[in-house]
């Protein structure tokens, strides 16, 4: 009964293109973003910080960023966790070799990189789709950790290849608490997540669901396909890369290439499929989901089945929940639980009296 | 050839309308697949502001004619002059830029996208604005947004379909979404617009609101037609002159009165009775 839209009148063509078109969103999404800014850093302790919203965050850009791809785009990629890695050791190597850059400049650059290399990986999109451009960009995974493990030079030679994240610090303020790394990160998530948003309401966002939905008839009203789809690597590898950056940097502090594996690429695709495919929100949701369900379920177990279970139970169950959730939404709702989310918002604009 | 010139002249001073000099010329056309000839030395031209009409039986080349036009097949043979410029190498977005748009036989919508987005999209050749722009959502980007919004708007109060701007084309039943689709090539200002089947799979209401609809924007908006049409008493009710291919041949050309009396138009097409 709170959440209705009678009365709320929109006058210009400007009210009617809003993110939140209705009010009780507006509302709730400003007080969703200060609850998360003021009131989380305050009551939440250092191991939710830091083992849990830090890592959702960073795992929702880069479930953002491939849902650019793949959800608006329409062009499927297996490589999220190889342009994460560009993005985090070019950021290490623009941290390492110039003098005083300024954090979020290496982050930035670091991410540019990530967009050149997704833009190279993304050419085989002009001839092949679907599963076979899956496996092309398969190619990137394989290729990417193998170039950052090959040539010591990305890891400044350090043995094994691991890269120890330097101190972030901006404007003479160190970022080095779990609570200023998770603002950080917050910050840099909210920002992106934004203009996203904008892109996708916009020309350009029109323009990746056209070449999506009907590649033949974007074509003739005028869209070039091989210069949106490159935009869509490009924009889509640049929140990966900015993302493998945080996670190098407010999330974990060492990562070597390794890290960045196809298990994480396949972890960021189950994302945006239980979170919902071409949906920002979604991007969120299913990060939110893959991350908390472990800790859930751990909680779970221990409280209620005890110690009684054989090693490894915990974990076995998470896959076999995983799998078959990603088998349920694939058949009932392809579009994730953010398609859930609107139905509800749906139904509840309509109750009590639906009809 | 006199017979045609005649012809145009009548229906120039007939129709109350003025039908201008030649914007679209195809000389010679041949297109060729592999072996299979698809056409075969066509030659026929579109004069600014007229209804030109493609007939043929199944498989005569009329949709390859039209994407000859549009720049999505390529002749091997033959010169296509549009706005008196000769074409060279090109490709359908091309086409879009110099003022070609076009509707499909089976609909083309993008599925996904709302009814306004879907007619946004069909606009989007005349938008500037860059992706950092678009990404802030401010400036430029914005003001385009608005400024184009009002055109489309236009459009949608044109076609009539102001109550379902913002459900997704999916969700359209297939007569509504025919005229979806005609509005996503008129919001692109087209000076050329195809029409591949305008009225298939319509019931008589349809087809009648889809004739209107297509009069209008060749009366109000100057916009040059060019379209196929299986529905005989259509295309010689609303065409101005009327070309006839069988076999990616072409067997007739001319006003519909002469095309219905061509005794090989009729032995192709129209049938004969014996």
């Amino acid at each position: 009964m709170l959440y209705r839209e009678a009365g709320q009148f929109k006058a210009s063509y400007q009210e009617d293109a809003q993110i939140f078109p209705i009010r009780q969103d507006r509302v709730g999404f400003i007080a969703l973003l200060a609850f998360f800014f003021v009131v989380v850093p305050m009551i939440a302790n250092q191991y939710w910080l830091q083992a849990i919203l830090t890592p959702v965050l960073i795992f929702s850009l880069a479930a953002l960023g491939l849902n650019i791809l793949t959800g608006y785009a329409g062009q499927l990629s297996l490589g999220s966790a190889a342009f994460m890695a560009v993005g985090a050791f070019a950021t290490y190597n623009f941290m390492l070799r110039i003098d005083g850059i300024p954090f979020l400049v290496a982050v930035v650059l670091g991410g540019l990189c990530a967009a050149g290399v997704g833009i190279l990986f993304g050419l085989p999109s002009l001839r092949i789709k679907g599963f076979y451009l899956a496996v092309a960009t398969l190619a990137a995974q394989f290729f990417i950790v193998w170039v950052l493990v090959k040539f010591p030079w990305f890891s400044n030679y350090s043995s094994s290849g691991v890269i120890t994240a330097q101190e972030i610090n901006i404007l003479g303020f160190a970022f080095n608490t779990p609570e200023t790394k998770y603002l950080l990160t917050l910050l840099v998530v909210t920002v992106l997540a934004l203009a996203a948003k904008n892109m996708v309401r916009s020309t350009t966002g029109r323009k990746w669901m056209a070449v999506r939905d009907m590649d033949v008839a974007a074509e003739v009203i005028g869209i070039r396909l091989m210069r949106t789809k490159l935009q869509a690597f490009a924009v889509s590898s640049f929140y990966c890369g900015v993302a493998g950056a945080l996670y190098a940097y407010t999330y974990l502090g060492t990562v070597e290439p390794e890290g960045f594996n196809l298990d994480l690429s396949f972890k960021i695709l189950f994302m945006i499929i239980i979170g919902g495919v071409g949906s920002i929100l979604g991007s969120f949701l299913g990060a939110a989901f893959i991350v908390l369900l472990p800790v859930f379920l751990n909680i779970f177990l221990h409280s209620f089945v005890g110690a009684a279970l054989p090693p490894g139970f915990g974990s076995n169950l998470e896959l076999m929940i995983f799998g078959g959730l990603i088998i349920f939404f694939l058949i009932v709702e392809p579009h994730g639980m953010a398609r859930l989310w609107q139905i509800g918002k749906e139904k509840l604009r309509l109750w009590p009296f639906p009809h | 050839m006199m017979m045609n010139d005649m012809a145009q002249e009548a229906v120039a001073a007939g129709g109350g309308r003025k039908i201008g000099e030649v914007i679209l010329d195809l000389q010679n056309i041949s297109l060729r697949f592999g072996g299979v000839k698809a056409l075969t030395d066509i030659s026929f031209d579109v004069r600014k502001h007229e209804i030109r009409a493609i007939i043929g039986p199944n498989g005569a080349g009329k949709s390859s004619m039209l994407n000859v036009i549009n720049g999505v097949y390529h002749p091997q043979e033959g010169r296509i002059v549009f706005h008196g410029e000769e074409r060279k190498e090109m490709e359908p977005y091309m086409a879009a830029s110099q003022g070609i748009a076009r509707t499909f036989q089976n609909i083309a919508l993008f599925k996904g996208m709302s009814v306004l987005d879907n007619i946004m999209t069909g606009r989007h050749m005349k938008m500037n604005a860059g992706l950092l722009s678009h990404m802030l959502y401010f400036g430029r980007a914005q003001k385009e947004e608005i400024e184009h919004r009002k055109k489309v708007e236009e459009v949608i109060d044109f076609l009539e379909i102001q109550s379902i701007r913002k459900t997704p084309v999916g969700r359209l039943p297939y007569g509504l979404q025919k005229r979806v689709e005609l509005a996503r090539a008129l919001a692109a200002d087209p000076d050329l617009l195809l029409l591949d089947e305008p009225m298939a799979g319509m019931n008589v209401e349809e087809k009648q609101d889809m004739c209107r609809f297509i009069l209008d924007v060749n009366d109000q908006f100057g916009t040059t037609i060019v379209l196929i049409e299986h529905d005989m008493g259509v295309v010689m009710d609303i065409s101005d002159r009327v070309v006839v291919l069988d076999y990616g041949k072409k067997i007739g050309d001319g006003t519909p009165d002469e095309v219905k009396s061509n005794p090989e138009v009729i032995a192709a097409y129209l049938g004969t009775s014996h």
